[in-house]
This record gives structure tokens, sequence and C-alpha cells, in this order.
């Protein structure tokens, strides 16, 4: 099958709009004839469904959670970026169009990307028209911050909460279209399967998580907006409950899986305390904004620190590295998330780190809180500074925070086409979900900007395209494909549930993630990827044996939820390591140690890897095959990122 | 591994709403201050998984305080011993060796037990499906700058906000109200310019769900205040009840059913 990414033709500015005209629509009265499924209520699933079902459409809307306010959405902390150019400091679409292809290592589509820029104002007018509380001036107008690789200041933010307010505004959008009638929810249902009928999609199945029953749903069109795969490391900043099944299965009946290596690895989170560690915490990347990063500059210092012999305080100046501000001058601390990333593993590996473990460095905001005061940096950051002492225990008001990297997003997901259509007809992916918009690596502050712009603007108009050529015939879940694929679900449900072995399935989930970010993770070899691949083959051989699923299908059951989960990574780890393995170069978060410039950077291969790789499911232990989409550039000249 | 601790631990287990619970007792044996509540129950699920013994259910997902997943009643307190955390916030440091610790359900008619120690919170999104919204469409709304706002009533807005819709206010009050969380999003939508057109159609549309729901009334004990893990305070209960009064008194004419328009 050929990709055809469907950009429009024409100048970059025009695409998107001459493709709304193109695009056809359905007659208002027609629209109730449609039943649309929409599976994850984040931010793009929240505000698709709201926004679908405004315009007329009968939504079924479905979360694992028991509460859709609840999606991972609600924790993105530090902001939301739109070219509002509210500051007069020189922002325009294009410029946030520009710093998204570049900060994404040219890895990204620039119409995608574009219109992603050119939807980012509505945005904004959106969540305020809803009633989100958005951090304001004295004035009454709308404040902004900075973000990592960008020297504007064009960061919506509400405190440190960003996420939880724009997805419960998106919560209550959807809630009134409940309360309308035009949205069933379904709360704690676990979808497991994609029901296709003559190659397109239309239902799904799912498992409803308290009573174990396996239903079939209908619709004409089928939405996952389930969000990311971070939690194939077993730690990331990730919710408990993050998981790749929904798009993993997609994948399995035929959704292409775009760029599965293309992973952001967040560079200022809590470390690791413990083996008993079962998340990572985030803490924004606005604290780069005041927060200066340092580490010793010799060995024997931070020693010293390691053995708590000497405090960070007693480290005089002339001692200390502030690498990021030393590397990159004009960034400074504001360098994009892999390159802070990456800097701070390297002052790590040279045995510069500290912390009891040796894995952190530190996050220093005793200048700030000279410069600004307390009582500033307070109401900036307080709630972050909380959360940090209340982990670590800690005061980070008087002590430098120790921070380290931890997984935190994927860029790559379903592969999609501009009209967020995977390859399967009828069948759609947004937010983190899809790979459209980040390319090899994501900037702050562009998550929730993605996933609503998918969600209230892009979605709204490209389903109706795809609904009025297929016509308003109802759908039922009689096709025997549905009595089919529901079988499919029950067989794979008892066999998870026959598994009595002697390992926990999250042993298995904890193994995963040391051979994912071993050789998956901030640096990727040849050697290492090849060792993995075997490693992860072997794992996958042993929980099929021994894994240990407790309880039954008819109950509330953690363990048999978690089995299915940890599965499905366990094979989207594979393929992860296939795509790291066949990109023999280093983009962006995907850092290959065999392609780095002399100074150490990222040294892209444009010549042979400017492409998505969308990978297809062949059967079961079958190698997947590869197929590449060619990334054309148009408007910016690929060049080497730099952010000195 | 030293200041490593072990502990009793008295969980309420309870196979689904229909089957009466008992309490069950457990060993946690050799937990590491830097853990996290819920780490400590993973370590307890882990060997009861290994003994192959059905795991202690319970809602958890962020870990980080802020999807409003977990809700544990520990040694009577919603959300454990310390202010201002949810549980998944608290740290075996707040528990010394030796300590027994008295793990139960929110309790509470309105929010039946799913499995052990999970509830359907379902209670709560219908009280917002009734009116926690600003009724506005997708497109078609002014510039965001339009309306400037100052910024203590957006600040007081944001406080009102931050609810993470957890329960822990139900589960304190001796009257399971759950005026707290009901207050909350009708203050914040009524300090704001966006939710005055709604302002008194909301706040009796909401009030009437939460009473249909069955939870009880306010009694100004102030405990929902005390364990709320975002610190929600009693003045949104205050500023409802005027809302709800003004609206009584004088509004009569918007006490229709609240729809949202269409």
């Amino acid at each position: 099958m050929s990709l055809d990414a469907k950009i429009p033709q024409g100048p970059l500015a025009e695409k998107w709009s001459k493709h709304k005209f193109n695009l056809k629509l359905v007659n208002p009265s027609n629209k109730r004839k449609y039943d649309i499924i929409v599976v994850g209520t984040g931010l793009a699933g929240a505000s698709a469904a709201a926004s679908l079902a405004e315009l007329g459409y009968n939504v079924k809307a479905f979360c694992f959670q028991d509460s859709p306010r609840r999606a991972h959405s609600i924790a993105a902390q530090g902001g939301i970026n739109a070219a509002k150019n509210y500051q007069n400091d020189g922002d325009s679409v294009y410029r946030l169009f520009y710093d998204t292809i570049k900060g994404g290592d040219y890895r990204a589509r620039e119409g995608n990307v574009y219109r992603l820029a050119e939807v980012s104002v509505n945005i904004i007018d959106q969540c305020v028209a809803q009633g989100v509380p958005f951090a304001r001036e004295y004035g009454g107008l709308l404040d902004n911050r900075s973000f990592g690789g960008s020297q504007v200041s064009r960061t919506f933010y509400a405190r440190g909460q960003t996420g939880q307010q724009l997805l419960l505004g998106a919560y209550s959008a959807l809630n009134r279209q409940i309360h309308l009638g035009k949205v069933k929810m379904y709360t704690r249902h676990e979808m497991l399967d994609v029901v296709t009928i003559d190659g397109h999609a239309k239902g799904i199945i799912t498992r409803n998580m308290k009573t174990g029953a396996i239903d079939t749903h209908a619709g004409h069109a089928v939405l996952l907006c389930t969000g990311g795969y971070g939690n194939v490391f077993y730690l990331s900043t990730n919710a408990m409950g993050s998981n790749v099944t929904a798009a993993w299965r997609a994948h399995k009946r035929g959704a292409y899986f775009a760029n599965p290596c293309y992973t952001q690895i967040h560079p200022t989170c809590i470390p690791v305390s413990g083996d008993h560690q079962s998340k990572l915490t985030l803490m924004s990347e606005s604290l780069r904004n005041d927060g200066r990063v340092w580490a010793p500059k010799t060995v024997e210092v931070a020693e010293k620190l390691r053995k708590k012999e000497i405090t960070a305080a007693q480290v005089k100046e002339d001692e200390r590295d502030y690498f990021l501000e030393r590397k990159y001058p004009s960034f400074g601390n504001l360098v994009p998330r892999d390159v802070a990333s990456r800097n701070a593993k390297e002052v790590v590996d040279e045995g510069k780190g500290v912390g009891g473990s040796g894995f952190a460095v530190f996050l220093d905001f005793a200048e700030a809180i000279q410069r600004l005061g307390e009582d500033t940096v307070r109401a900036k950051y307080g709630n972050l500074f909380d959360m940090y002492y209340q982990i670590t225990d800690e005061n980070p008001y008087q002590q430098p925070m120790r921070i380290y990297p931890a997984v935190h997003y994927t860029m790559g997901g379903l592969w999609v086409d501009y009209n967020l259509s995977t390859n399967v007809p009828g069948l759609y992916a947004l937010g983190e979900c899809n790979f459209s918009d980040h390319g090899a690596n994501r900037l702050g502050a562009s998550a929730l900007m993605q996933g609503l712009s998918d969600g209230y603007f892009v979605i709204p108009y490209t389903l109706g395209d795809y609904l009025a050529t297929i016509g308003p015939k109802a759908v039922d879940t009689s096709h025997p494909a549905f009595e089919q694929t529901k079988q499919d679900v029950v067989d794979y449900v008892n066999k998870l549930l026959s598994l009595k072995g002697n390992k926990t399935v999250s042993e298995y989930h904890r193994e995963l993630g040391h051979i994912m970010w071993e050789y998956c993770g901030m640096a990727r070899t040849a050697e290492g990827l090849t060792k993995a691949k075997a490693m992860i083959q072997a794992l996958k051989a042993d929980f099929w044996k021994n894994a240990i699923v407790t309880g039954e299908n008819e109950e509330f059951n953690a363990a048999l939820e978690n089995a299915g989960r940890v599965a499905d990574f366990i094979e989207l780890g594979e393929l992860m390591v296939d795509d790291a393995l066949m990109r023999r170069e280093s983009c962006g978060g995907h850092f290959r140690l065999e392609s780095q410039t002399p100074e150490g950077e990222a040294l892209r291969d444009d010549e042979n890897y400017a492409f998505v790789a969308a990978w297809e499911f062949k059967g079961e232990n079958q190698p997947e095959e590869l197929h590449k989409e060619e990334l054309v550039y148009e408007n910016v000249k690929l060049t080497q990122r730099s952010y000195k | 591994m030293s200041g490593h601790m072990n502990l009793t631990l008295k969980v309420w287990r309870q196979k689904n709403a229909q089957t009466p619970g008992k309490f069950v007792t457990y060993k946690a044996e050799n937990i590491s201050p830097d853990m996290s509540f819920l780490e400590m129950l993973d370590v307890v699920n882990e060997s009861l998984t290994h003994k192959k013994e059905d795991p202690i259910h319970f809602d958890h997902d962020c870990r980080e305080g802020i999807c409003g997943m977990c809700s544990l009643y520990i040694n009577g307190r919603p959300h454990g011993p310390k202010r201002a955390i949810t549980t998944c916030q608290l740290h075996m440091r707040s528990f010394s060796d030796g300590e027994t610790i008295t793990i139960e359900p929110w309790r509470s008619a309105a929010f039946p037990i799913v499995k052990d120690l999970a509830t359907d919170r379902s209670a709560f999104d219908r009280i917002q499906q009734a009116g926690g919204y600003v009724s506005v469409n997708t497109g078609g709304v002014p510039d965001a700058n339009s309306t400037p706002i100052p910024k203590v009533i957006a600040d007081e807005a944001f406080n009102s906000a931050t609810c993470i819709g957890c329960g822990a206010c139900v589960a304190a009050c001796k009257n399971a109200s759950a005026m707290l969380f009901t207050s909350a999003k009708i203050t914040q939508l009524g300090m704001l310019p966006q939710g005055q057109p709604e302002r008194y159609s909301r706040v009796q549309a909401m009030v009437a769900q939460m009473d249909q729901e069955g939870f009880g009334n306010c009694t100004n004990t102030g405990a929902c205040e005390a364990e709320c893990p975002k610190e929600i305070t009693l003045n949104n209960i205050a500023f409802m009840n005027n809302d709800f009064f003004s609206a009584k008194l004088f509004r009569e004419q918007h006490a229709h059913d609240h729809t949202g328009g269409e």
C-alpha cells in the first residue's frame, strides 16, 4: 500500500483553509444519523467527543478511568503554546511553525505543523470562553512564560496545573453534551479490539472493568485518543494506567505504527529513590526559566556530595559547571528537552552526578530567589516546590533540586494522514496516540496544543469528509465480524487468565523497562539494540509460560488488565528496537552513538532518513514490514540544529 | 536496609457491592521510608500475587496528586495523616516501625463499593453534568484577551478550579455532604465573567442533582476543608449558598432545567 499523507497542494499558509473548503460536508439534519466512537477522554478525546456532539453526531465515549476527568492529560504542568504574540516579542504563526519543525529535528510534516501553529490561537480563545482560569497580569490580560526551544514568550499557563485546567474545560464541554444526551459515556471500560468490515473500521470490542462483560459497539468511525506508550519503559512520568493496548490492537488489525523509536526523555524529573519506585514525577520545564542546571566540575567534589560530606551550598562558584549555559550560551538552560537530557546523562556518565545514587544533577534557584525574592518564586512555582519537598523531604527553597531525565512522551504513534485518518479507513488517531506533529522531539507546551488542536479544530472538519463519502446508512453489531472479533478477545482474555506461573506481571514489566532504558533510551547503538531484540523475544516467550494472572474475568480484576497491557508493551518494545536499529542516524530524541557531530551533538542523515517509518503488522512473531513516507520540505531549509 | 520498617495492615476486603466485606490483616515487611503509601501496597500485592492470592484492589493512576483517582481512608482520615496531599503523595516516612495501619474505602451511600478499596464516584460526574460548564460550542468565541479579568478574581477562580474530584470531602464529612465539591465548580464559574449568563440556573441544577444523589447537607463542621488535598476552602460553600438563596428568592424565572441551551 502506498502511503499518501494527503497534504493539500499550494502555499503553506493556505493549505488548511483551502482543504477545509474542499472537504465534503454532512448536512446538519443527517449528522444525527451517524454514530461516532471516541476512545479515551484526555484533551484529544474529550475535545473531539464534545465538538462532534455539538455538531449533531451521536457519540459514544470510552475511558478506562472511573471518570473522564482523570485522563492523564490532567497531569501536564507547564503550559500550552499559542502564536498570539500578546507579548509583542516577535511571535507569529510562522515562528511557532518554524520552532516546532526545528525542535522536531526536521522529522515532522510541514503541512501538519503549520496547521497546528495556525489553530493554536483558537485554542486559547476556546478555553478562556469555557472559563479556564489561565494566569493573568494585573491589568487583567493573559500572562505568558517562555519554554524550551523558543526565544519568545508564547506559553499560556495556569500555575503548574495547566493540563488539569484545560482538561477540566474539555471535560465540562463533554459533560454538557452528556447532559444533552448527545454523548453516551462509558467509564471503566477498556477497548480491547477494533472491528473492521471490508477494510473499514466499524466498531470496537470493550471489556467492562467492573463486571468483565465483553461487549461490541458499532459506529461509522472510530477515533483513538488513547495517549502515548511511555510506560513501555516501566518507569516514566505517565500515569500507572497509561497503556498502548488500544493503539496496539488497532495496529494488529492493520493500522501502521509510525516512528515508534521516537521517545522523549524529559530532563527535569525527580530522580529514582529505590527499586520500589512505581513511577517518576516530572518537574515542569518552566522551572528552567529561573532554575540553573549545574554539576560539580570535578569527580572529587561530586564524590563528596554523594557521600554527604559537603552540601551543595558549600560548593564554590568556580567548582560548579553550569554546563547548559556554558555549551549553549544563546539558549542556556532553555535548550530543547533532548539536548538538556543528553547533557545531564553525559555529566553523570563522567562520574559528576550527585545525590545518593549519583544519577542526578542540580537545578538551582538560589540566584532566582536572590534576584526575585522568595515570594515571587513561590507565586510562580509554589506547587512544584511543594511537590518536590513532599517527595524528597528536601526543601528546594534552601537547597538545589536534584533532577534526572525520565521518559515522558512518545512522538511516535499510529500513522495518520493530514486528515488524522490511519491507513484503515474510518479509524482515526488523535493527540499523543498519533505520530504526526512533533517529529523526533516535541517542544515543551506543545502536547496540550496538539491534543486540543486535533480534537477541537481538526477532526470536526476532516471526519465529515469521510462520513459524507460512506453515507449515513445505519450501522449495528449484527455483522458476523463483530461476533468473530469478540470471540478473539474472549479467547485472548482466557489465555491470559490461564497463566499460573511463578513470576508477577509487574516483574516482567520492570524487566522490559530495564531493557528499553538501557538499550533503547537516551543513547542507542546497533550492538545494544540487537542484544535488546533477543532479550525482548526471550522475555515474551517466558511471559506466556511463567506469568501469574490471578482471579477471573467476571470481576474487577486489575491483575488481568495489567497482564494484557504488559503483553502489548512487550510486543511494542520489540518494534521500537527494530525501528531504532533501522534508523542509523541521530535525530531529536533518537540518539545513535554511531551518528554524532565532533561536538557530540545529534547528527542527522537527511539524504537517507528524511522519511516517516510506518510499520505494518504481518502476523504473530513475523517481522513487520517497513513503509516509508518521504518528508518533503518546501519552506524550511534543513540545517543542523544549533542552540549555541 | 537501615531505616526499613515492618508494619501491620488492617485492610477492608469486599468482593463487590452485593457481598459483605471484612477487615483482613496483612504484614508489610521491609518497607522503605521513601516509598509512597501506594508503593507500599504494591509490595504487599506482589507478595499476595506470588502466593496466587487476589491482590488488594485500590484506585490509583497518576501517582502525583492530580488525577483524583486514589482514595484511601487511612487510620480514620481521608488520604491519611498529612494535610493537603493525596494518598499517592503520602510517604512511609510519615509512619513508624511496628505501627498498625487501618485502610478503608471512602464510606458514603452515594459512593458504592466496586471492590475492596475502590468505590464508584460517578455521582460526582452527574453533578457536573447537571450544570458545571459554560454553554459555549467549539469555535466562534471572542478573542481570549477581549475580556480583561482582574488578577485577584482569576486567582480566586483558579483556587476553586483546582478541585480534583477525589471525594475526600464526602468521606471526611459526618453527613457525607458533597457541598465542598459542588461549590468549588459553582464558585469558579460564578466568579468569572464567562460564567455569569448561567450563574443562577447552574447553582440550582447542580444543587438539585447533588441532593438527588443522596449526599447529606452541610452543618459547618469543616472536616471537608481540613481534609481536602487541594485546600478548597469553606468560602466556596458560602458562595454557593449565597447564589442558591439569591436564585431561590429573586430569580425563580431561571429555575427551569439547566439544559445549557441548544
